[in-house]
């Protein structure tokens, strides 16, 4: 299905993240040994490079041909580090569950790579992919739906075990599926409860639990809290900041929720139309953005502080996220941006340190790709 | 293209010329028959909306706001739902008692409602220009082609890009934040006097939801709309709300004007929510958390609803339920549009 793209069109050069460390193995058993090395803290356990998924558009019933492309996800590269969270922030329709899904190998990636240990996960298969999938868990959003209304909690958070039975004896099962309701603050007595026993809250949790009956390394939480309530948002949050000191996990946390994101990210990348438009550490996005998109995304959010509203400044943008089918040639922002000039519909810009910030220590110099990026005082999200 | 703005200042509090209000809601109650019991749903709400004025109800899911919203305009599936006992004033008459006809007459061309999900509320199989036009068509008796120009210069008042040639779209073809601009569209149609915006932007991105929140406030200003506010967003209230009442557990739990509330909450519910909004300062520290889940509408606790949640709670708490006491001042004065049911709430506001 997936027709091999140009090479030109999904450039994204990112001068700032540190050489992919490949390293090289031939049989399935080699992989498998070198996919069980630990990666000290630090130091990048997951590495995306020019990352694509092009889902194409077809026309006619009986030959179906290629109309098109909806260009999801269109060259993304990032470093995921030990322990560390990574937030990945921006609007529905940016690519950003798509991103999870390519990490988790749910979908099959159109172009680019995914270094998980010095592996290039989009090409193992069998064996080694299973490997692969049993350290790279997920959680999902919607915790009404991704749990099996007709599986009780011990065999949902048990199913794991059946696919990946090294890692738990059948005997010792059941304990250990105790053992993780008791971990994410759920009685354990509970496991032969149903999902519609539970509130939302008490699902998430039993969503984390599975996520986490692997012993994974990283887990990709696709929006974990978006669907409860406030008061139970923050219940949420803690435990996942908990289980990540207690198991030495790595975070990808997709929310649009900024204020929760930077709560618990150490960096931040935030995505338009299926690019990273910029992405730094936490204080450099949100206190000294340089990017356009940033800066309206953040001044946007409403602060919870009535005060605030009679010298905010906002930036409201006007129109509606173009089609990923046909985004804007040069940069994706240009058709909502006030500073697009001519040189924005022509010249895609880099994702790069801003060449006025190169080799200064402020806080600004960060990789935003834009041509005319600049700092903006914008009170953001707190 | 983009605009850059200053946002406004908080407008200058009106005058309160006429007595009465434009909305009166007065210990509503309801309860919802199911087959495991009688689920509480509102148990005696009151508050009024003035010509003008933004009153925000702020609550979880299951605290009975969007209950209360259906019961005012009339919308409420009955049975199960059932109102033993409240009035809903419009101006002075008690709506409950009027005859469907009557009521008739007022939904939409007095109030109107805004829902959440844009989406579904709408009808996928008629054109956004019929369903614009409907509104005129029924109330007003337009003909066709009238119903269609007022629809074309509804979607410009909303800002809908080229309206004329979109006004025969059907909703599927317009994106979240243009679906929601049509819903309020609609609902300003007859110029109603009072509006009710269910989770207007809930289900929208950031950005657009401050679009789509500055149209809302623009056009109340305009015609001078009352509008009720239903969200759970503290963001939002901040940034639009006159006054706000806070429910939980389908009663209101504290009111205040905005400005009062979000810098001495007199309620440890609110206190909590305001608590668990991350802070800047609090990054990498553990956020503070309300234990607990929202009750259970079909067996609520005895006494203050709140008290299994709350870290204040006392004997007093598990037995009495706390009526909504006038706040005041330390010294005794009367803190004007205040409120809070809760026994301690001296000690929570005071510190």
């Amino acid at each position: 299905m997936a027709e091999p793209v140009k090479k030109e069109t999904a450039v994204d050069a990112t001068p700032g993240v540190t050489d992919v460390i490949k390293k090289d193995a031939s049989t399935t058993t080699e992989v498998e040994a070198l996919l069980d090395v630990q990666v000290d803290r630090g130091e990048p356990i997951l590495q995306v490079r020019n990352l694509v998924k092009h889902f194409p558009l077809t026309q006619g019933i009986l030959f179906r041909k290629q109309i098109g492309a909806v260009k999801a996800v269109d060259g993304v590269s990032f470093d995921l580090y030990q322990g560390e969270t990574l937030g990945i922030v921006g609007e529905s329709g940016c690519g950003k569950s798509t991103v999870a899904k390519l990490l988790m190998t749910l979908e099959k990636a159109t172009a680019g790579e995914v270094f998980y240990k010095g592996q290039d996960i989009t090409k193992l298969s069998g064996r080694a992919l299973k490997a692969v999938r049993r350290n790279i868990q997920m959680v999902f959003q919607d915790p009404y739906t991704s749990l099996n209304p007709r599986m009780t909690v011990g065999d949902i958070i048990g199913e794991p075990y059946e696919i990946h039975p090294e890692v738990a004896p059948k005997g010792d099962r059941r304990r250990k599926v105790q053992e993780l309701l008791d971990v994410v603050g759920l009685n354990p007595e509970y496991i032969n409860r149903y999902p519609h026993q539970f509130s939302g809250g008490q699902r998430q949790r039993i969503g984390i639990a599975r996520g986490l009956a692997l012993n994974p390394e990283i887990i990709i939480c696709d929006e974990p809290v978006s669907a409860l309530d406030v008061s139970v948002q923050a219940q949420v949050i803690n435990l996942m900041a908990k289980l990540q000191d207690e198991f030495n996990l790595s975070y990808i946390f997709i929310a649009h929720d900024l204020s929760i994101v930077r709560h618990i990210s150490d960096r931040v990348g935030v995505m338009y139309l299926g690019k990273i438009a910029e992405i730094g550490s936490d204080e450099e996005i949100y206190e000294h953005p340089t990017h356009p998109y940033t800066q309206a995304l953040l001044s946007a959010v409403p602060v919870p502080d009535p005060a605030a509203r009679e010298h905010r400044e906002r930036i409201i943008l006007t129109g509606d996220v173009p089609s990923p089918a046909n985004p804007p040639s040069g940069c994706r922002f240009r058709t909502r941006c006030w500073k697009a000039e001519e040189r924005c519909s022509t010249e895609m810009p880099l994702l790069a340190i801003p060449e006025r910030f190169r080799g200064q220590d402020t806080p600004a110099a960060h990789e935003s790709a834009c041509h005319f990026a600049e700092e903006k005082d914008v009170v953001g999200a707190a | 293209m983009t605009t850059i703005e200053k946002t406004a200042g908080v407008p200058a509090p009106r005058s309160e010329s006429d007595s009465t209000p434009l909305l009166e809601v007065r210990d509503l109650h309801v309860e919802f028959h199911t087959r495991d019991g009688i689920a509480k749903a509102v148990n005696g709400v009151n508050y009024t909306v003035s010509a003008g004025e933004t009153l925000a109800v702020l609550g979880e899911s299951g605290s009975g706001k969007s209950v209360t919203a259906q019961a005012i305009m009339g919308i409420l599936d009955m049975p199960p739902g059932r109102i033993p006992q409240g009035e809903i004033l419009f101006r002075g008459q008690d709506m409950l008692k009027m005859s469907g006809e009557e009521r008739r007459k007022i939904r939409g061309q007095k109030i109107a409602m805004i829902f959440q999900d844009a989406l579904s509320s709408l009808n996928p199989v008629l054109s956004v220009g019929y369903q614009l036009g409907e509104m005129f068509r029924v109330h007003q008796g337009a003909s066709r082609k009238e119903a269609k120009a007022k629809a074309i210069e509804l979607m410009d008042k909303v800002k809908i890009p080229a309206a004329s040639a979109r006004v025969n779209d059907y909703p599927h073809q317009f994106s979240g934040g243009m679906r929601q601009r049509i819903m309020i569209a609609m609902a300003l149609a007859l110029e109603p006097d009072l509006i009710i915006a269910d989770e207007p932007t809930t289900a929208l991105d950031v950005t657009v939801q401050a679009q789509v929140m500055d149209l809302l406030a623009e056009l109340q200003r305009e015609y001078q709309m009352g509008l009720i506010l239903i969200t759970h967003d503290l963001g939002v209230v901040a940034d639009v709300a006159d006054k706000i009442a806070v429910m939980y557990a389908g009663r209101i739990v504290e009111t205040a004007p905005v400005h009062e509330l979000y810098k001495r909450p007199a309620h440890p519910y609110t206190r909590g929510l305001l608590d668990s909004i991350p802070r800047l300062d609090q990054k990498g520290q553990e956020l503070y958390a309300i234990k607990g889940l929202p009750p259970n509408l079909l067996k609520v606790p005895a006494g203050c609803a709140f008290n299994p949640r709350c870290p204040k709670a006392d004997d007093i708490c598990r037995t009495d339920a706390p009526a909504l006491h006038q706040v005041t001042e330390r010294d005794g004065s009367e803190l004007t549009g205040r409120g809070s049911a809760c026994h301690f709430w001296k000690e929570t506001i005071h510190g």
